[in-house]
């Protein structure tokens, strides 16, 4: 079987954002860029699963849609483990034409567990793994806490609202994933950091198409009111502001 | 031309989140000047089905089968998307949950529809049609023009209020032929978290940190939980350690929850928690440190050790429910 990664390239979950041209790009000064935490964890998960022999994983490949400037992210990803990587040459502008594109080289090279993550950091979209699936006419599971193959079965635990399935999926499949899918990211050795340089990236053109949405423009949160402080030896007054003044207990 | 919104079921009930779909669909579809359709799917008696119409649906259309008592997303929207052509809906609405977030991208693709996800008020514009919702994990926020016919959004949980009327919906139940090929999830197994107060259905949530010190020290925050029918939650170094259990991480990496009162306690405010927590009505922080980044999205804060603050807390709550 062969394992697919779609990883998205996201700014360090601590930035400090900022904007600029009027609030319609973000200011990408400075920023450290990373795997977005969720695909960090799939790629680990599946590497892990290639780890056993019995589960018969061949090859794990990561897949991501963007400019060249993203490839240290891909080789981090390479570094980590992955086997090989395709990066399709585009702009990522929106999740349903990040979905076409993944689509479309997918098509043409067939993979059998697609993982995504439950969301980008950055755009917090949820929607790219659904759409490809839906591109692929794959079946997909989303909220994917753990996946492991038995006897060929794979086999998904997955997050419903008030609870958990166990489910089984037939390959080929997309599995969205989120918290669970692996304890720890895997981090990479000096040696992975060194044969991540001659790993292959595979680089393919963009189909086009129309934008289905486009960011007009970001605004920042309305500042916090300021704190008020209530006196640790006196919380009866903070369960009267609760109750007469924020109204919310 | 409609609105259509997906109001899911458990067990044959609705849930306040529902109310806040229909009511948030049937308002866009006031402005729209058209009318809204809540699409149920599964068992729902008429009775429940029809609290849906008290918030503003036109009609209600209830679809069952056997095949549908297994969430499979192709089979799903399979469904959804032929009633959303039958109907002539321009916008779908489902919740931003797990459910409508695994729905909600496939019926983009099948629909050449644009999807914006967990947007949190109505379109400022229809035409152009541009929605607002959180991107950076709360950091910051978009506006984003969706360029097609059709449109599909998912709200934000507690981010639209109930609007009750006395309006009365038709009930209709349409026989549907469903496509068995397409169904290939198979269920071997389901737990259902009962008898608690899930953490991202409740008004009220009190949540621990590292600051707790120890897993032993848990009771009076969930005697504070209980007295005020909240929830308890926890940072995500709290459940890795296994002081909590999983499904209490709260945060970028765990559950995103939007409650009315978010008690924060022994937390530091680390950005990634906050992301979590910050469409909360209202943020308490108590915590030994003044300079803790917490208190800068904190509404009230208390300076102090939690071990001494919690017991007095739980008494004043006490003193006052009493009365
Ligand atoms: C990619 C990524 C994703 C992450 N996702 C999440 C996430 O989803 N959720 C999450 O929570 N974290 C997440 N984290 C971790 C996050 O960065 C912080 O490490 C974590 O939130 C800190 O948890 P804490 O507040 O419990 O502990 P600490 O930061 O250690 O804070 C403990 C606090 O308790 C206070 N304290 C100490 N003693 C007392 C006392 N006696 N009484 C009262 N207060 C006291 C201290 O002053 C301090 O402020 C993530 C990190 C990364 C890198
Ligand atoms: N540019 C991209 N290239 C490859 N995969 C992506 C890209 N953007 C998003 N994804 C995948 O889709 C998931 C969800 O992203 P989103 O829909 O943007 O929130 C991510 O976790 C990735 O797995």
């Amino acid at each position: 079987m062969k394992i697919l990664v779609c990883i998205s390239n996201v700014p360090d979950t601590t930035t400090k954002v900022k904007f600029v041209d009027d609030f319609k790009r973000l200011d990408t000064t400075g920023i450290q860029w990373i795997i977005n935490p969720w695909d960090e964890l799939s790629l680990t998960r599946a590497l892990e699963l290639k780890d056993n022999p019995s589960n018969g994983i061949q090859c794990v490949t990561i897949a991501h849609v963007g400019l060249i400037t993203t490839e240290p992210t891909i080789r981090k990803g390479l570094a980590i483990g992955a086997d090989d990587a395709i990066r399709i040459n585009t702009e990522p502008s929106d999740a349903n034409f990040v979905a076409a594109q993944l689509a479309e080289v997918i098509k043409a090279n067939p993979y059998d567990i697609i993982l995504c993550g439950i969301e980008s950091s950055d755009y917090n979209g949820s929607n790219v793994g659904g759409m490809l699936a839906e591109y692929l006419e794959y079946p997909s599971v989303s909220a994917v806490s753990e996946l492991r193959i038995e006897n060929g079965q794979v086999i998904i635990n997955r997050e419903i609202d008030g609870g958990k399935e166990v489910v089984t999926i037939p390959v080929p499949f997309v599995a969205i994933v989120q918290k669970g899918i692996a304890r720890e990211p895997r981090i990479a050795s000096m040696r992975g950091i060194m044969t991540a340089r001659t790993k292959p990236i595979k680089v393919s053109e963009p189909i086009t198409l129309d934008l289905f949405t486009e960011v007009v423009n970001f605004e920042m949160p309305k500042p916090h009111p300021t704190c008020k402080f209530i006196d640790p030896e006196n919380p009866k007054l903070l369960v009267e502001l609760l109750q007469n003044e924020a109204k919310v207990i | 031309m409609s609105v259509l919104v997906f109001t899911e079921n458990w067990d044959g009930k609705f849930k306040k989140l529902s109310f806040e779909i229909v009511s948030y669909a049937s308002k866009l579809a006031e402005k729209l000047g058209t009318f809204s359709i809540a699409l149920s799917i599964g068992n729902v008696e008429k009775t429940e089905l029809e609290r849906l119409g008290k918030y503003g649906a036109g009609k209600v259309i209830n679809v069952s089968d056997n095949l549908l008592n297994i969430l499979d997303n192709q089979v799903y929207s399979s469904v959804i998307a032929q009633i959303v052509k039958k109907e002539d809906a321009k916008v779908i609405i489902l919740a931003c949950n797990n459910t409508g977030k695994a729905i909600a991208p496939r019926l983009s693709v099948k629909l050449k529809a644009g999807a914006a996800s967990c947007v949190s008020k109505l379109p400022d514009s229809i035409d152009p049609f541009i929605v607002f919702k959180k991107v950076h994990s709360g950091n910051a926020f978009a506006n984003i023009r969706i360029n097609t016919d059709i449109k599909i959004l998912t709200l934000a949980q507690n981010s639209f209020e109930l609007i009750e009327s006395e309006n009365h919906a038709t009930i209709e139940n349409l026989p549907f032929q469903i496509d068995a090929t397409l169904l290939k999830t198979q269920v071997k197994e389901v737990q259902k978290l009962t008898g608690k107060i899930l953490l991202t259905d409740a008004d009220i949530v009190v949540s621990g940190g590292r600051g707790m010190k120890s897993p032993d020290n848990w009771a009076p925050l969930i005697e504070l939980a209980d007295l005020l029918g909240a929830a308890t939650a926890c940072t995500r170094p709290v459940s890795d350690e296994g002081w909590r259990p999983h499904e209490e991480h709260t945060g970028q990496t765990g559950k995103i929850i939007a409650p009315n009162l978010y008690f924060a306690i022994g937390i530091s405010g680390s950005t990634q928690h906050i992301a979590g927590v910050s469409s909360s009505k209202c943020i308490v922080a108590i915590n030994i440190d003044k300079d803790a980044p917490v208190f800068e999205v904190a509404r009230y804060g208390i300076v102090g050790d939690a071990m001494k603050v919690l017991p007095r807390l739980v008494e004043a709550v006490k003193e006052i429910k009493n009365k």
